[in-house]
């Protein structure tokens, strides 16, 4: 038998393996050559713009970008000549002549894209000078702050922004020299389009883009003796705090991170599982009071932000269809001041209620008008997980000595559905639980439902509840879900429900997330909450007892009318826009 | 062969095809077929009246067309003659407009140079007195039908048209541009109606490629095998796209052809689309170019009316439309993925290559993109076969190009020439060499992407590969000379400025790199006097990164525009070394242009001490007092000049 001959590629005097589609960079980093980049986007379509990939044909001795570049059989390239080297090398300093060159005040020191290569390629010295771009920095957005100088313009957020979330906040204006990136009509980030989902921060090689931070006024609340400064952490957090301090993606230090919290000065720490436990019971209740009395159908999920403030900005007509329900992360916030407040004799006012999520779009979110009830918002400060990392070694708490411990009940109690809202998909996988329950009063046979747990951006299902044959689907990133909005617009649509995630794959690849290495991390974290769905025994929102107990001695039953005056919210069609 | 038609620099209009008249009477054209009086009257070979042709191109109107064509209007009215008054495009020598040709019945039409306004009454009251005023003249054409004008020079001898080889620019400035009777009768559509009733698609690719027609753009790709790159994907939708996005400082070859001859561009664009196969085509032609736009707006809907555009073209199953996209005035978007983009409706950005437009372009599908001077010569390559188009020119670069030639030359305008043409001839025998018995210098061919040709590679030829030998590239056609009190080293900052203006911003090493290097020059020519030390070092440092830079930008910018924009400081950096050494080193500019190294002074013998320089000076930077030779504080001074203007002794020099 003939054998199957390998497509191969010559790389510095060797051959490597190629495949069908690969790209000259795809090909390398499957042989263990990592060629820099400044512009790719894994999963997008090249852009080439940075031509810090770019890599010598030996044929002609031209340098070609390896991004965009197909692997071919006839391809002979040096990665590393001097040439190569001259270049990439010639390309940063060109970047570096006009940065500000703050690195030891800027955000993203000692993980900065730009930082990193300029170290690796030997940049010792300012070869080529020019001025230091100072530029307005745009602090108007409660979310991202975006600073112009140290943008080096390689388009990551425009193309996320753009071709993932479908958003187009930013683009490029201006020509040459003087190009930038700009919101339309170069106004501030918070009259923008902007729904602070993070996308861009996440993409951003520098410091350009960066979460607003609330580390300081944080540690001020802390540091204040009148103050009980209280802490709930979003199930996101706690599969992916782990790769901040060098840990392999995908671990769970939920117990340790509580421990942490505590030596960080914490008076106290939840867990948002709890309040998306509350949430479902409220949201459930919702949809099959939606479905029985002809409600406006499909209902949408509303723990997301950064898609209410989507749909508020691009589908008002919609905006009837998204559950009157807070977020879990403002359930837990109202809760915290109303009802443990009193419980525990703590005056309101003297409560700080911080939350760490994995999102940027949160920080909007406690900011909402809405967010406020009899007088007091919500939550008091947000903090992303990058920021509670720095917060933590901020007080050289060595993670691998802790003892790991429990968050503090009432709210620390949670079911694993629960944990569940941290992936795309689990929102609607906990609320069929409950559902189900609500209106057969029995379990579902099977809990875990496989077809919401695969890596499709839009997946479907149809449940049996009774008579009743219940269509939902699960939506993440926002430019994914424009497509189903668009046929919800025109009627094309029978769905009973459908669960919206701004960030694609849901909040463990939040905008507030670490900016990983290990391009498989978010697929570590989502393992991580399905195997505590899986070992652990309590999978179903109805049954945590602190839920049971909450509305047995303070919010009476699902969406009664104190549950809707502290838990439910409105929503507003966006105006100040151009 | 006739010699007079031997020595004929305009190719010979084509013949009127019956058959193609047969087609056309189908849709009403209003030449019918064996009507040979109105071809005679079209072609103006018989006229019953004078005519009067008014240059209405771009450049004849800047120059006061308009206001001569109303007067030659009051005139004809007021003496109660009678004539034909006919808008032309630009016959090319731009520096003669206003251009006004006149035909008397039985007389060969006679073109008058430089008819402002006032000269209308002078001219006409001769001509119509049987007088031709020579001092007006340019020359006359030449014509078997009419009788010679004794005494008139031919314009075929003229020295401007005589070394040229006008293929392209047949009908410009010749013809009425708007007129589609005129440019059938002149064998207009026949070619068309050939190649799509005699050829298959695959033909018409093998006779571009068998014709050796290369890119008029810049590259320089062989148009045929372009084309087959296109025929050869399977889509069901390909596009053609005509890049009329002129934006060269010094270049207006595609503007005048398409005022001058819109009508070929067209004709030209149903050949390439039926040789690739293409349903729909584009012309990106940029906003600045209004009366281009109109006239190719007026001419489409001529070819549409009679079937030579739009659905089942002449009858033959093949249909093609297309429609005119005007651009913001982007340089980039010369650039085709660019300009890809910009049609798409997004910002004009080039994406990186592969995929080719030839196979994923316009919105994602096989996408054909050439110039108008290519596509304009399409007409001709089927009209006189590829072979014939073949024989002219030179191993490599076959049939004509087409010239602005521009800058310090007596004669400046638009020529075409038989590639293997010196620029020599272009310079001096065509354009008559520099004006007021300066030295030449170097002439820059290519705009921004292009390089220098100093003195010593005057006898270089037009030709796609020796241009490249002396850094320099053929690029679209613009050529400016530049005579001795040009600073090279100020052409270079030009350019480097434009084009630091003009990258898209989109890759690090064009938007940075050419910025980098434009402040680089701008540190050779700034004064010295207010550097400080670390400036100065800064100076020299960038001296030395120059030439790298360079390379660098070249070899891994993202486009064309990137990776050609160093060669203006590259070529001006191999042939004008010594210039940049005296910028840098003597801290003087040789030609006296940059300012800031220059240094007024007073000739202490020549000075009298009138004051008046004193008095002009608008910093008080001249000092002295009355009848004693005055001097100049040199901290003070700000090169402005007005002091050796007001000297009436010349006592005052800039060294």
């Amino acid at each position: 038998m003939k054998e199957q001959i390998m497509n191969t590629m010559t790389v510095n005097g060797k051959d490597i393996p190629i495949e069908t589609g690969d790209t000259i960079l795809s090909a390398l980093g499957k042989a263990g050559i990592n060629i820099p980049t400044l512009c790719h986007i894994e999963g997008l379509p090249p852009t080439g713009a940075c031509r810090i990939c770019v890599v010598e044909d030996t044929k002609n001795g031209a340098l070609i970008p390896s991004c965009s570049f197909p692997a071919s059989e006839r391809l002979s390239i040096l990665t590393h000549s001097v040439k190569v080297l001259k270049a990439r090398k010639t390309i940063v300093e060109l970047l570096l002549a006009n940065h500000p060159d703050d690195c030891l005040y800027c955000d993203r020191n000692l993980d900065c894209s730009l930082q990193k290569l300029a170290e690796e390629l030997g940049v010792r010295h300012r070869r080529i000078n020019s001025n230091r771009i100072t530029q307005y920095v745009d602090t108007s957005s409660p979310a991202i702050m975006r600073d112009p100088g140290k943008c080096i313009l390689c388009g990551k957020c425009v193309r996320t922004c753009e071709e993932i979330q479908g958003v187009s906040a930013l683009d490029f204006s201006g020509r040459g020299s003087k190009t930038k990136i700009s919101t339309a009509f170069d106004i501030s980030l918070n009259l923008s389009t902007c729904v602070g989902c993070g996308q861009c921060v996440n993409a951003c090689p520098t410091g350009a883009l960066v979460e607003r931070s609330s580390i300081h006024d944080v540690i001020e609340a802390i540091q204040d003796p009148e103050k009980i400064v209280v802490i709930q952490h979003a199930p996101a957090v706690s599969v992916s705090l782990a790769e901040e301090f060098g840990l392999e993606a995908g671990i769970d230090i939920a117990g340790t991170m509580a421990t942490a919290l505590k030596q960080v000065g914490f008076n106290f720490v939840f867990d948002t599982a709890f309040s998306a436990d509350l949430t479902i019971m409220e949201e459930a209740t919702e949809l099959v009071q939606r479905i029985t009395q002809g409600g406006v159908l499909p209902m949408m999920t509303s723990c997301c932000p950064s898609w209410v403030k989507f749909a508020e900005t691009f589908y008002p007509e919609l905006l009837p269809n998204i559950s009157s329900c807070k977020s879990p992360q403002q359930m837990l916030g109202s809760m915290i001041k109303h009802y443990w407040s009193e419980k525990m004799n703590i005056p309101q006012e003297k409560i700080y209620s911080v939350s760490v999520m994995p999102c940027t779009a949160k920080k909007f979110e406690i900011e909402r008008e809405e967010m406020v009830s009899k007088g007091t918002s919500d939550i008091d400060a947000s903090l992303t997980t990058r920021e509670l990392a720095k917060l933590i070694r901020m007080h050289s708490i060595d993670m691998k000595k802790v003892v790991p411990s429990q968050s503090d009940l009432p709210f620390g109690e949670r079911s694993t559905a629960g944990k569940l809202f941290g992936a795309s998909g689990g929102v609607m996988e906990a609320a069929i639980r409950s559902a189900y329950w609500m209106i057969t009063g029995t379990e579902l046979e099977n809990l875990v439902i496989t077809e919401l747990r695969n890596k499709q951006d839009y997946r479907e299902i149809a449940v049996d509840i009774n008579d009743l044959k219940v269509k939902a689907a699960v939506v993440s990133g926002l430019g994914n879900a424009r497509k189903i909005l668009d046929k919800i617009k025109t009627k094309d649509c029978d769905l009973h429900f459908l669960e919206i995630m701004s960030c694609p794959g849901g909040c463990i690849n939040g905008g507030g997330q670490p900016k990983s290495i290990d391009k498989d991390a978010v697929i570590k974290r989502m393992k991580a909450l399905y195997a505590i769905d899986k070992n652990e025994e309590q999978n179903v929102s109805h049954k945590n007892s602190a839920i049971i107990e909450l509305y047995d001695k303070f919010l009476k039953k699902p969406g009664s009318h104190k549950a809707h005056e502290l838990l439910h919210t409105t929503y507003h069609k966006r105006t100040d826009l151009i | 062969m006739d010699k007079i038609i031997e020595k004929n620099c305009w190719s010979e209009a084509g013949t009127v095809s019956q058959e193609l008249l047969k087609k056309l009477s189908e849709k009403d054209f209003p030449l019918k077929p064996g009507d040979d009086e109105s071809v005679k009257k079209l072609t103006r070979e018989t006229i019953a009246r004078p005519v009067i042709y008014v240059g209405a191109g771009t450049c004849g109107l800047g120059a006061g067309a308009g206001a001569t064509k109303k007067r030659i209007i009051e005139y004809l009215n007021k003496n109660k003659k009678e004539a034909d008054i006919i808008e032309v495009g630009c016959i090319g020598l731009c520096s003669a407009e206003p251009l006004v040709d006149i035909q008397i019945p039985g007389k060969t039409r006679i073109s008058f140079k430089n008819i402002t306004a006032e000269k209308v009454v002078p001219l006409l009251d001769d001509i119509f007195k049987g007088i031709i005023p020579k001092d007006m003249v340019l020359g006359q054409f030449q014509s078997q039908h009419d009788q010679k004008w004794e005494e008139v020079p031919c314009l075929n001898d003229h020295p401007f048209f005589a070394p040229q080889k006008r293929w392209v620019l047949v009908n410009c400035g010749i013809v009425d541009p708007l007129s589609i009777t005129e440019y059938v009768s002149r064998g207009g559509y026949a070619s068309l109606f050939k190649a799509l009733t005699k050829n298959s698609s695959e033909e018409i690719c093998e006779t571009v490629e068998k014709s050796g027609l290369k890119g008029r753009g810049g590259g320089g790709f062989s148009t045929g095998r372009k084309w087959k790159f296109a025929a050869g994907e399977k889509s069901e939708q390909k596009y053609l796209i005509c890049n009329a996005d002129e934006g060269d400082p010094g270049a207006f070859m595609d503007r005048a052809v398409i005022e001058g001859d819109p009508f070929r561009l067209l004709e030209g664009m149903v050949i390439a689309a039926y040789g690739i196969g293409a349903s729909k085509g584009y012309i990106y032609i940029r906003a600045e170019y209004p009366l281009a736009i109109e006239r190719l707006h007026i001419a489409l809907k001529q070819v549409r009316e009679f079937g030579l555009l739009g659905n089942n073209i002449l009858g033959t199953g093949f249909s093609f439309d297309l429609q005119i996209k005007m651009g913001a005035g982007a340089f980039v978007c010369g650039e085709e993925t660019a300009l890809i983009n910009s049609i798409e409706g997004k910002r004009g950005m080039p994406r990186p290559r592969p995929p080719y437009p030839a196979v994923s372009g316009l919105f994602g599908k096989p996408t054909i993109i050439n110039n108008v001077e290519t596509l304009s010569n399409l007409p001709f390559v089927f009209m006189k076969g590829p072979d014939y188009f073949n024989s002219f020119g030179t191993k490599n670069s076959k049939g004509t190009k087409v010239f602005a030639l521009s800058g310090k030359v007596e004669r400046t305008g638009l020529v075409e020439v038989e590639m293997g043409t010196t620029v020599k001839e272009i310079v001096f025998d065509i354009g008559g060499g520099i004006p007021n018995n300066k030295k030449y210098k170097a002439a820059q061919i290519g705009g921004p992407s292009g390089g220098c040709i100093p003195e010593s590679n005057l006898d270089i030829k037009v030709d796609y590969d020796e241009l490249k030998t002396v850094g320099a590239i053929m690029g679209s056609g613009g050529l400016v000379v530049m005579d001795e009190e040009t600073c090279m080293v100020d052409v270079a900052k030009f350019f480097m400025d434009f084009i630091q203006k003009e990258s898209c911003g989109k890759c690090i090493p064009c938007r940075e790199g050419t910025k980098r290097m434009y402040e680089i020059l701008k540190s050779i020519t700034r004064s010295r006097k207010k550097e400080t030390k670390e400036q100065t070092l800064d100076r020299f440092q960038g001296v030395m990164q120059l030439q790298e830079l360079a390379e660098v930008i070249k070899s891994t910018s993202l486009c064309g525009l990137g990776q050609t924009a160093p060669n203006p400081v590259l070529s001006t950096l191999r042939w004008f070394r010594d210039e940049y050494d005296a910028h840098i080193f003597d801290r003087k500019c040789p030609a006296g242009v940059c300012k800031d190294l220059l240094t007024y002074k007073i000739v202490e013998s020549d000075c009298k001490g009138c004051t008046l320089c004193a008095k002009k000076c608008p910093v008080g930077a001249i000092k002295g007092v009355a009848k004693a030779p005055h001097y100049i504080i040199e901290d003070k001074c700000i090169r402005c000049g007005a002091c050796i203007e007001a000297c009436p002794f010349g006592a005052i020099i800039t060294e």
